[in-house]
């Protein structure tokens, strides 16, 4: 398989090539490459505007890249459609969330995990005991996620009214349940205290010995703490990449990113 | 049934919230599963209404006939808006689909079973509702409900364009079959008595309601119900769940207008016509107020609107002539007073009578975590 700008698009991860996008006249994103190895936590970052949510989109068949390849275990996917990620094993997280707000917090795991599910319309149509059966384990599957990010007992809540901290909870619930080999996130300690951050970065390094993840986020001490490899975007371009001690250090980033005293500094959304 | 008492949810607290299970070794065994619940309160509501239709004279059986299909035809309605959050203004069109099929079907000397000619009415529509329902799946908002606004208007104008097997304005008489002897039988050898013609429709319309609302109540309850509601909610998060949106739609689509055609099925049998005149606009508009009353995305709330379609009007008619009215001006207060109750709806239950009246059983006894939104 050829290897463009770097990225080993032969590999068992993930990996974007000659990756450009525009918009009208706007150039989006401009020739990005990289890769999210298997077992491997990549962070994207870069100042407002930079591409990183189009990068997302791509990388899940919401926008069609102009130019490129998207590889994904040694395969070629152009063209991904959105509702075959789950079943490629690919799941994300939205900035916004995208709860739904009037199924229980149970209901939103269990649509997680339709990946899991095997019985069809008819089964469910005249309620067959195997529908039956494959719905206690749906339920059951979405329990166990919910317990394992300390939420059980809001299973049969439904989102709406519940803190911010604990809709983000119920986010990353549905997309682990799916139990994908690649999770990507987008900002996922954004409003978030300090303690709390914490906590989802210790999550996240908890993941990698069953998936790679690919974050984007703002807060610096969580992306240099988390991530294996950083990618850093700016105006559409890949400005460096690394290791997180690297980038910290390189000085195209200092200038373009981290001269703008963003570092440390919360809550700053630009998704 | 889904009454939970306060020492239940005690006793179920242990247990993790997803498992807890209602009280009772009988009631444990009946209502374990989705099926065994929805097949007990279908038992219990057949027997309901052969007592209703038993004790009540041809007039009053023509009516709960009526209910009948308006409930087949609201409780499709219901799961499409409410669930899936499409909007049908034209679910009166698969009516007269399944009626003409229904009255053509029914022509010859030795038509089929009846039971064939209401699943070929329900198969007909199932067929339009696809081809419908995947121009609808692209549609949005007002572009759909103009949509099926169109769809609304132009059903009714084809029978005029095909007056020689349509019948044209006059439509086409539909010749009820006889009263079969198995049937006439088992219900002297239980009453006593003949049933009529009309007691023979309102028995099969309930059935068909029956058997469709429990086929509906599974759907709400199991994954395609799941699926339904997390397109409605959230298409990009359905969407990165792995759900096929387009698919999802057309699915709720062709569920949806499948019931219309049966129920349009049964309306030609109780009316004994399919014309034009019967699939007004204001058919699909009244079905969609139906629905709004009784509580969007609720089998219940759908039965509740469809009793007040059928009996509204006669109760205010009848109203209005003890009131000393005279019959015309009589006739003119249904509308009004179907106006009058939709408003309260609105004003002081905007869920609907099933959400009023589920509220009303909930909070007393101010269980801590509000129920959210169940659907079924
Ligand atoms: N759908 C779109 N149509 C037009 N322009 C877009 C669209 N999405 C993003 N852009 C533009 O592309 C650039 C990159 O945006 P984005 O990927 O959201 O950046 P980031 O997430 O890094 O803040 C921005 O200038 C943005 O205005
Ligand atoms: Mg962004």
């Amino acid at each position: 398989m050829p290897d463009i700008d770097g990225a080993d698009t032969a590999g068992a991860g993930f990996a974007m090539a000659g990756v450009s996008v525009a918009f009208g006249g706007l150039v989006a994103l401009s020739d990005v490459s990289l890769e999210v190895p298997p077992n491997r936590v990549l962070g994207v970052i870069g100042p407002n505007g930079a591409g990183k949510t189009t990068l997302f989109n791509v990388a899940c068949g919401f926008v069609r890249p102009d130019a490129g390849e998207l590889w994904w275990r040694g395969e070629r996917h152009d063209r991904l459609r959105p509702h075959r990620l789950a079943g490629l094993g690919i799941a994300r997280t939205l900035q916004d969330l995208g709860l739904f707000e009037h199924l229980t917090v149970l209901e939103n795991v269990m649509v997680g995990a339709g990946r899991h599910a095997r019985t069809t319309f008819w089964s469910s149509l005249l309620a067959l005991p195997g529908h039956t059966r494959e719905e206690r384990a749906l339920a059951d599957r979405a329990g166990a996620v919910l317990d394992r990010l300390g939420i059980a007992d809001l299973a049969d809540r439904t989102p709406a009214g519940l803190p911010y901290p604990v809709r983000k909870r119920v986010a990353l619930a549905r997309a682990l349940v799916a139990e994908p080999r690649l999770l990507l996130l987008d900002e996922p300690a954004s409003g978030l205290s300090g303690e709390e951050m914490a906590e989802i970065g210790e999550l996240i390094r908890g993941l990698t010995d069953r998936m790679s993840v690919m974050l984007v986020e703002h807060h610096m001490d969580l992306v240099m703490s988390v991530c294996d490899d950083i990618v850093v975007l700016d105006f559409g371009r890949v400005i460096a990449r690394g290791r997180p001690e690297e980038v910290r250090e390189d000085p195209a980033v200092l200038a373009a990113y981290l001269g703008e005293d963003v570092p440390a500094e919360p809550g700053r959304s630009t998704c | 049934m889904a009454t939970e008492t306060s020492t239940e949810t005690s006793a179920g607290q242990e247990r993790p919230a997803h498992r807890r299970r209602r009280g009772g070794r009988l009631g444990a065994f009946l209502f374990a599963t989705p099926l065994r619940r929805h097949l007990v309160l279908a038992v219990l509501a057949m027997v309901a209404v052969s007592v209703a239709l038993e004790s009540t004279d041809a007039f009053r059986n023509g009516q709960l006939a009526a209910m009948a299909y308006f409930g087949i035809a609201a409780g499709g309605l219901t799961v499409l808006v409410g669930l899936n959050g499409q909007i049908s203004l034209g679910h009166g069109a698969f009516m007269a689909i399944g009626a003409y099929t229904a009255a053509l079907m029914l022509r010859g000397e030795n038509p089929l079973p009846l039971a064939v000619v209401l699943v070929a009415a329900a198969a007909v529509a199932l067929a339009a509702g696809a081809l419908v329902g995947v121009a609808a799946a692209r549609l949005h908002g007002p572009y759909l409900a103009g949509a099926t606004l169109a769809l609304a208007v132009a059903v009714p104008g084809i029978p005029l364009h095909f007056s020689g097997v349509l019948g044209g304005e006059q439509g086409l008489t539909v010749r009820v079959p006889a009263v079969p002897d198995w049937f006439a039988d088992a219900v002297f050898f239980v009453t006593g008595q003949d049933p009529g013609r009309s007691r023979y429709l309102g028995y099969v319309g309930w059935f068909c309601l029956v058997v469709t609302f429990v086929l509906l109540a599974n759907l709400a309850r199991g994954r395609v119900g799941r699926t339904w509601r997390a397109v409605r909610d959230n298409e990009v998060a359905a969407e990165l769940a792995g759900i096929d949106l387009g698919r999802a739609r057309v699915l709720a689509f062709v569920v949806s207008a499948t019931c219309a055609g049966l129920a349009g099925g049964l309306l030609a049998l109780s009316a004994r016509i399919a014309a034009p005149s019967g699939f007004t606009l204001s058919l699909s508009l009244l079905l969609l107020s139906a629905i709004v009353l009784g509580g969007l995305g609720s089998l219940p709330g759908a039965l509740v609107g469809a009793a007040l379609l059928t009996f509204l009007p006669q109760l205010a008619t009848t109203l209005g002539q003890d009131l000393g009215l005279s019959d015309v001006r009589a006739a003119e207060l249904a509308p009004l007073a179907y106006g009058l109750v939709t408003m309260l709806v609105v004003l002081f239950a905007p869920s609907g009578i099933a959400g009023w009246v589920r509220r009303r059983r909930t909070s007393p006894s101010s269980s801590p975590v509000p129920s959210g939104r169940h659907e079924t």
